[in-house]
Parts: C-alpha cells; sequence; structure tokens
C-alpha cells in the first residue's frame, strides 16, 4: 500500500514536470499557431545551464535562477530571429524549421559542452529524506519538485486570468487580428510568451537534471510526451495539460511499477519481464490514440478564433 | 534536345554517372570506404524516395517513415538469428512486415490531419522503437548482429560489395523511375490534389483518404525493402533507427534536396552524407592557412552547426531545395 | 411535390446558441433556378453547407431526386450528381485551369487506382475538361496556374469544375462575389444558359443578376425562411423589404 503511495507520489512529480513542458507549449501553441519542436532544446539548454552555473557558484538555488534567466534570454532571442518568420505558414513548416533548430541546438551545446554529458550535483540539504508517513521516506527533492510546479502551476493560473497580461494573452489567443488592432503590440506580446514557454521548459529541464543525467537529445525524448500530454488536455489549455499532464504521469510511473507484478497474472515470470516494460512504454500513446478518436480536440478545448 | 541541357539535369546526369562510377573507382584506388559510404547513401536515397511520396506530393509529414527501416532490417536480422538466411524468405517478410504496420499505422493517423496526423506518427514510431527495445532475444536496446547476408541460392553473391552495390544502385533508379510512374498517373493526382486542397477533392467526389492510405502503405513497403538493404549492408539492427529523430533525418533529406521532384531525395541523401564526411577535411584544407591547426580541428569538427540554420533558410526561403534552386539558377 | 429533384424538409441547426438553421423547407424542381437571399449571418452558407455534407443538420432531412441523403458524406452527393461551388475560392492553385477542371472529370471517370500512365496525357480526361473551360470562357487560360488568375477567372473556374462532375444540380454559393459589372454580366449569361439542362440552387448578394436569372426565390433571415415565391411576390413582400431596408439604413449608419 506504501509502494502504491510512493508510486503516485513519484507519478505526480513526473506528471508536473511534464505540465511544466506541456504548459510552454501549449501556450506557444495556442496563442501563436506554432509548433515548436524545438522546445525539447530549451528544456536541454537550460539543464546545461543550470549545470555549469550550479558549479561556478556552489549554490544550487543560484544556479538554478541564472539558468532561468539564462534560457529565458536564449528563448527570446529564438523568437526574435528564427520564430517570427514561421507565424503564420503552414504547420509543416513549422515543424521542418523548428527540427532545424534542433539540430542547430544539439550541435552548438556538443560545441561549448562537449559530446559526453554533465552531472548536476545536489546540495546535501536537498539530497535528504522526510518522513511522510509513518514508515514512508520520501525524497526531499522530488518533494520540493512537486511544491515547485505547484506554486509555478498556480502562479500561472493568477498570471493569465487575473493580470493585464494573462487578459492579452487570452485575447491573443482568441483573436489575433482585433488584439492587434487594438494597437497592442502584438510582437512584444509574443516575444513575452514564447520567452515564458522557455523559462518554463527551462525549469523542468533544470530540475530534472540531478535525477537523470544532462546530455545531448535528452530533450528529444520528453518532448513526445509534452506533445502527447497537450493533445491529450486540448491545444491551448493550460487547465488541460495541467490535468492531462498529471495523467499521463501517473499512468506512466504507475504502469512501470506495477504493469511487470499485472503481467505476471496472465504469463510466466521471464515472459512478463519481457513484454511490461515494452508495454508500460506504449501506455501513454495507446492513452492518446484513445483520446484522439473520441475527443479529437482533447480533454479541454478551447474555442478558437 | 539543347532543351534537355538545364543545369539541373547536366548536375542529376553527373550524379548519376558519378554513382555508377563508384565502384571503378574504389577497385582502382583501393579506397573501401567510399563503398561503403556510397552505398549507404543509394540505400537511404531510396528510403527519401519513398517518403517523398506521402511527403513531398502527399503533404503527409510522416515522423514515423524510419520505422520501416527497422521493420524491414527486423525481418531480416530474426530470421537469421532463427537460422533461416534465405533472402526469398527474408525479403519477403521484410515487405509484408512494413506494409501490414503502415497499412495499421495509416489506417488510424490518416483520420487526423495537420500537427495531430505528425504527433500520431511520432507516436507509432516511439511504441515501434520501445516495442523493440523490450525484444530481449533480439538484442533489444544493444541490438542485433547478422553475421550472414541474405543469402538467394547462388543466383547472387551479396557478400560481393560490388555486386551488392549495383544492386542497390539498381533498386534506387527502380525506386525513383516507379515514384516518378505513381506521382504522375490518376492515382497521383489524387495525392497530389489532396495535398493541395483535401477539402475541394471531396467536393469534387474524391473518396481521399482510401487513396492517401495506399500511398502510405506503398511508400511503407518500398522503405522496408530499402531497411533490409541497410541490415544487409551494416550487419546490425538495432532500435535506434526507429528514433523519431531518424525520420526527422529523412525528412531533411527530401526537403533540403527538393519535395515532389524525382531526384531531390537523392540530391538530398548525396548532400548530407557527403557533407558530413568531405567538408571537415575540406574546411581543415581551407581554413590551414588561415588558422592555427587546432582551431582548423575544431571548426572541422563542428561544421554541422549551419546544417540547422540552413535547413531553416531552405524551409523558409528555398521551398524546392536544392533541385529547385538549380532550376531557378539554370533559367537564368 | 414528388416531382422536387430537392426536397428539404425541417432542416435545423445550432452552433453552441446561435441558431444557424431553423426549421427550413424547400423543394426544389427539376430544371428550375431557385435563388437563396438574406442578410449576412442568415444562414445561407451553413444550407449550402449542409446540402454539400460539411455540416450534420441536427434535425430534419434532405432529399435528392428521392433518396434521402442527409447523413451521406461529401464525395457521394458528388457521385449522385449534386456539385457546389464555394463561396471562398477553393481551387488548386499550384496546378493549372485545366488540371483543376480533369481532377474534376477524373472523380467521375470511374475509380483512380491507376498507377502508370500519365494523367495529364489522358485524352479521356483532357478533353471534357477543355469542353468545360470553353463553356465557361476559360478556353485561352487552360495552361495558367490558378494562383496566376484572376479573382473573375476564379470564380468562372469554380464553376466549370461544378460542371465537369457532370452533375444534375448546381450549388452555388455567391458564384458572382467580388465581380465586376462586366464579369457579372457573363457569369449571368453563363448560367442562364446552364438553366436550360441543370438544376440550380443559387446563394447570392447580387439582387440584379438574382431577379435576372430566378424562377423562385427563398428568403433566409436568421436562420428562418420568411418568404418563398415568384420574383414579383418576393419584391411585393412587406416583410422582405423590411429585412432589407432594415439593412440598407444600419449600412447608412456605418
Amino acid at each position: 500500500m506504501l509502494l502504491v503511495l510512493e508510486q503516485c507520489l513519484n507519478g505526480l512529480q513526473f506528471g508536473l514536470l511534464l505540465f511544466l513542458l506541456a504548459a510552454g507549449l501549449t501556450l506557444v501553441f495556442g496563442i501563436m499557431d506554432l509548433v515548436n519542436l524545438a522546445h525539447g532544446s530549451l528544456y536541454m539548454v537550460g539543464a546545461y545551464f543550470a549545470a555549469t552555473f550550479t558549479a561556478w557558484t556552489g549554490s544550487f538555488i543560484v544556479g538554478a535562477l541564472l539558468a532561468l534567466g539564462a534560457t529565458l534570454i536564449v528563448g527570446m532571442a529564438v523568437e526574435v530571429i528564427a520564430m517570427r518568420r514561421l507565424y503564420g505558414r503552414d504547420h509543416l513548416d513549422h515543424v521542418l524549421g523548428t527540427f532545424g533548430l534542433i539540430l542547430f541546438f544539439n550541435e552548438l551545446v556538443r560545441i561549448i559542452w562537449g559530446p559526453a554529458g554533465m552531472s548536476l550535483q545536489l546540495p546535501g540539504w536537498l539530497n535528504a529524506w522526510i518522513e511522510i508517513l509513518p514508515d514512508l521516506e520520501y525524497p526531499t527533492y522530488r518533494i520540493a519538485i512537486i511544491v515547485t510546479a505547484l506554486v509555478v502551476a498556480l502562479f500561472l493560473y493568477l498570471m493569465v486570468m487575473r493580470t493585464r497580461l494573462g487578459m492579452l494573452i487570452r485575447a491573443g489567443a482568441s483573436n489575433r487580428e482585433m488584439t492587434g488592432a487594438l494597437g497592442i503590440n502584438i510582437n512584444l506580446l509574443y516575444t513575452i510568451v514564447f520567452g515564458l514557454g522557455a523559462a518554463l521548459a527551462a525549469l523542468a529541464g533544470l530540475m530534472q537534471a540531478p535525477i537523470q543525467t544532462v546530455q545531448i537529445g535528452m530533450g528529444e525524448n520528453i518532448l513526445i510526451l509534452a506533445f502527447v500530454v497537450i493533445i491529450i488536455g486540448g491545444i491551448g489549455s493550460i487547465r488541460g495539460a495541467f490535468i492531462a499532464a498529471i495523467l499521463v504521469g501517473l499512468i506512466d510511473t504507475l504502469g512501470r511499477a506495477f504493469l511487470p507484478d499485472l503481467m505476471r497474472l496472465f504469463m510466466s515470470s521471464r515472459g512478463a519481464s519481457q513484454v511490461a516494460p515494452a508495454l508500460s512504454s506504449m501506455l501513454i500513446y495507446l492513452l492518446m490514440a484513445i483520446v484522439l478518436v473520441v475527443r479529437p480536440a482533447g480533454l479541454f478545448p478551447v474555442s478558437n478564433k | 534536345m539543347t532543351a534537355w541541357f538545364t543545369l539541373r539535369n547536366v548536375v542529376v546526369a553527373g550524379l548519376l554517372i558519378v554513382l555508377a562510377l563508384v565502384p571503378v573507382y574504389a577497385s582502382v584506388t583501393g579506397n573501401a570506404f567510399l563503398m561503403t559510404l556510397f552505398t549507404r547513401i543509394v540505400i537511404l536515397a531510396m528510403a527519401a524516395t519513398s517518403l517523398n511520396l506521402i511527403l513531398g506530393y502527399g503533404g503527409m509529414v510522416s515522423f514515423g517513415h524510419a520505422v520501416y527501416l527497422g521493420f524491414g532490417g527486423y525481418a531480416v536480422g530474426i530470421l537469421a538469428q532463427e537460422g533461416m538466411a534465405s533472402g526469398f524468405l527474408q525479403w519477403p517478410m521484410a515487405l509484408a512486415a512494413s506494409a501490414l504496420f503502415a497499412l495499421i499505422v495509416g489506417a488510424l493517423s490518416l483520420r487526423t490531419r495537420g500537427v495531430y496526423f505528425i504527433m500520431i506518427t511520432l507516436a507509432f514510431a516511439q511504441l515501434a522503437y520501445y516495442f523493440a527495445v523490450g525484444l530481449e532475444r533480439y538484442g533489444g536496446d544493444d541490438g542485433l548482429t547478422i553475421q550472414r547476408r541474405s543469402q538467394f541460392a547462388g543466383l547472387i553473391n551479396l557478400s560481393n560489395r560490388t555486386v551488392f552495390y549495383y544492386l542497390c544502385l539498381l533498386l534506387l533508379v527502380g525506386t525513383i523511375y516507379l515514384v516518378w510512374r505513381l506521382a504522375n498517373s490518376r492515382f497521383g493526382l489524387v495525392i497530389q490534389g489532396s495535398r493541395s486542397n483535401d477539402r475541394r477533392m471531396q467536393a469534387i467526389g474524391f473518396p481521399t483518404y482510401r487513396y492517401r492510405l495506399v500511398s502510405f502503405v506503398i511508400a511503407g513497403t518500398i522503405c522496408g525493402f530499402a531497411g533490409a538493404l541497410l541490415a544487409n549492408h551494416t550487419g546490425f539492427i538495432s532500435p535506434a533507427i526507429m528514433h523519431w529523430t531518424r525520420s526527422g533525418d529523412l525528412i531533411v533529406m527530401v526537403v533540403l534536396g527538393g519535395m515532389a521532384s524525382s531526384f531531390g531525395p537523392l540530391i538530398g541523401a548525396v548532400a548530407l552524407l557527403v557533407l558530413e564526411e568531405t567538408l571537415p577535411p575540406l574546411i581543415r584544407l581551407i581554413a590551414f592557412p588561415f588558422v592555427e591547426q587546432p582551431v582548423a580541428l575544431k571548426i572541422s569538427e563542428y561544421w554541422q552547426i549551419v546544417l540547422g540554420p540552413l535547413f531553416l533558410l531552405v524551409v523558409l526561403f528555398a521551398r524546392g531545395g536544392i533541385n529547385g534552386l538549380l532550376k531557378a539558377v539554370g533559367r537564368d | 411535390m414528388t416531382d422536387a429533384l430537392l426536397q428539404i424538409e425541417g432542416l435545423s441547426k445550432r452552433f453552441g446558441g446561435v441558431v444557424a438553421s431553423d426549421d427550413i423547407s424547400l423543394d426544389v424542381p427539376k430544371r428550375e433556378l431557385h435563388a437563396i437571399i438574406g442578410p449576412n449571418g442568415g444562414g445561407k452558407t451553413t444550407l449550402i453547407g449542409e446540402l454539400a455534407g460539411e455540416i450534420v443538420p441536427d434535425d430534419g432531412r434532405i432529399r435528392f431526386d428521392g433518396d434521402d441523403i442527409t447523413g451521406l458524406s461529401i464525395y457521394r452527393r458528388s457521385a449522385l450528381g449534386l456539385a457546389r461551388s464555394f463561396q471562398i475560392t477553393s481551387l488548386f492553385l499550384d496546378f493549372t485551369a485545366l488540371d483543376n477542371v480533369a481532377l474534376a472529370v477524373q472523380a467521375h471517370s470511374g475509380h483512380s487506382f491507376r498507377f502508370w500512365r500519365n494523367a495529364r496525357r489522358d485524352p479521356e480526361l483532357r478533353e471534357p475538361a477543355c469542353a468545360a473551360l470553353a463553356r465557361v470562357g476559360l478556353a485561352q487560360r487552360a495552361d495558367v496556374m490558378v494562383a496566376n488568375l484572376s479573382h473573375g477567372e476564379h470564380r468562372q473556374l469554380e464553376i466549370a469544375m461544378a460542371l465537369a462532375t457532370k452533375p444534375r444540380m448546381l450549388l452555388l454559393d455567391e458564384p458572382m462575389a467580388g465581380m465586376g459589372p462586366e464579369e457579372s454580366a457573363r457569369m449571368v449569361r453563363t448560367l442562364r444558359e446552364l438553366k436550360q439542362e441543370l438544376t440550380i440552387l443559387l446563394v447570392e448578394h447580387d439582387m440584379e443578376a438574382v431577379f435576372a436569372l430566378a424562377d423562385r426565390i427563398t428568403v433566409l433571415v436568421y436562420g428562418r425562411v420568411i418568404a418563398s415565391g415568384t420574383p414579383e411576390a418576393i419584391r411585393a413582400n412587406v416583410e422582405v423589404r423590411q429585412a432589407y431596408l432594415g439593412e440598407q439604413e444600419v449600412a447608412g449608419h456605418g
């Protein structure tokens, strides 16, 4: 029972991380109608920055904050230089163009940081356990991730729903021309939104970094999951991304943890240990396929311009 | 007759002549590496040409096309592992497995459009990838070594590099011809029309789904064939070949070379792979008089960084790819 | 009226809170040119969408030559002889005018699972296409890329494509949209010729053309039929004048 709870927490943590990544993706897609495959590259860049700045400053927190700032700048630069030319074009052009950016970032990282990965060491106080229930100790760091992500999610919600910027974002999403006609600087708005997405991706990347290694191409694998999340949740919907991300995180984690045992009920132990990992990886995609068949616009579709 | 001598036609003809003479040159100079490189180019060009049918002509952006390279390769590898080295069994299996998977993926994906379609093909690619990783018996993540090339009962000896190369070249040319004929047939016009304006196609009476599905299966099957060849060439197959970024490489070849053109994919494959091999030494050569040795070395190692932005520029400004550029320049 | 080629019964459609079609019923007998007019947003395009198969009505029936086609897919309606032109030009821009029409011919020349012969050299497709182009006066422009044709030529091409599908009935959605007086006059002449062989449902804003061509007119306001009858009856109808007069007043202050 405690094992299930622990895995649920793991799933929640993974899901929240996915949410941070997916939120930026769905914002950019919903507002600028831009499919950004290079979003995973910003995730990677954020992790690399964090590893480097932490090593320089000796502080994980300072390193993380610097990494966020640096990736924010990189994101805005990419928007101004490259993304602007893609707005209004076919989605195919977006996919191809941003794929080119993936190639670019992978090479750039290779040049600056070398082909071998990096590791990010947690400070002692994070590298501990908290007893959240009698008999259940849970890593402090994962709790920190959960708390941070929830705070950011709340902040996002408040920003989009309550602030002027958020109102502009929602207006821009539902009617681009009108917002432009009202004299709002659409270019600036888009740059800010893209930068925000980049920062969120960086946050996800740097928080994930201590758990897994920081390496070239780390963005490509998780990017697909992020896309699955926003398709399930509904493109353009942050709320949808939140719910879908938690769902995906839980299903993926619980699936990996318990599917082998479940399979052992039906087949030999050897067979189960062979089939289960593949099957649990496939679960998410099966879920997406089902959602696309039943509710093609996602669980929380955003009504469009 | 003089109308034939456009820049683009001359370049393409020259390229074909070069390809035909590679084994001759390689044996004269004893450069075995050249044979390896160009065999790989020819096989991947075949895969890219098959992708062009659905991507260039049909507008179906499949990020799962490399999966068929995997299916073809694993058909050869798995059967070889189980002691069935006969090409007469392996190659038809490669085609059948690819065709079946393409049918399933296509049937489900083609109900969607745009970015949803891209995502589903990507998801299926990941499914195939993870499935292969789970195949412990056949190497799993580490991959599977293939000890012997496909055997054809003495009819043709694929272990002979030259013979194998010419077989691949022949199949490449055959594929280019086939895709050309398909693209301009009634069938091909339906595919192209569907890319141009699917809504209109339906309005004038075409049930476009079934045609696009058939094109999807044809493309996947041809790519499966290329996969069988590739596995024979490298003597190895692993899940990595099915990763969605490998499909991205194929897309780059098609777009860079020139979508919806017969020789575009070949040009793209050549451009990409030849550049990969020849540019570093070339850069070293050129840079040597101007910068120090270590710097020149570094520059030649990292040239790939221009590939990304270059590709972006092609997407933005040179939609016809290299083939289109050749045509445009040739006109002036 | 069993004589009617097209029978619409009680067609209704809501989009969220908006009623696009409100219990529309009308019949179009063979060889009639029936015009649908009404202020913008009146539900005319929705009606065409429902007849063409792009929009599924919430309620009601559509019968074509006696067969219920309410749930039929778009391409099957074309096969039955119901051809449609688009209000906003929807052509194959990267093909020539002849290619465009030839595709329409091809759609009705059996299946297209033919993988070998060059379709652009197939007289079975090219000849009828040329004929259709000539019909609308575009013969000279056959080999021009559609993207390079003028707006008026686009509208003509729309008609040519509809004709190439060997239809029994045409659904024309504002064919004269954006046309100058000369082009409109030519279109009216073309439609007058076509009237003699085909049944036509014409959605239009150009009142001159409507009154010149229509055998009967139906007026659609907020998705509802407020009047239906001969052009004279419609001209005299008080409600219709109000609906249009009202609109004109608003336009005057806009």
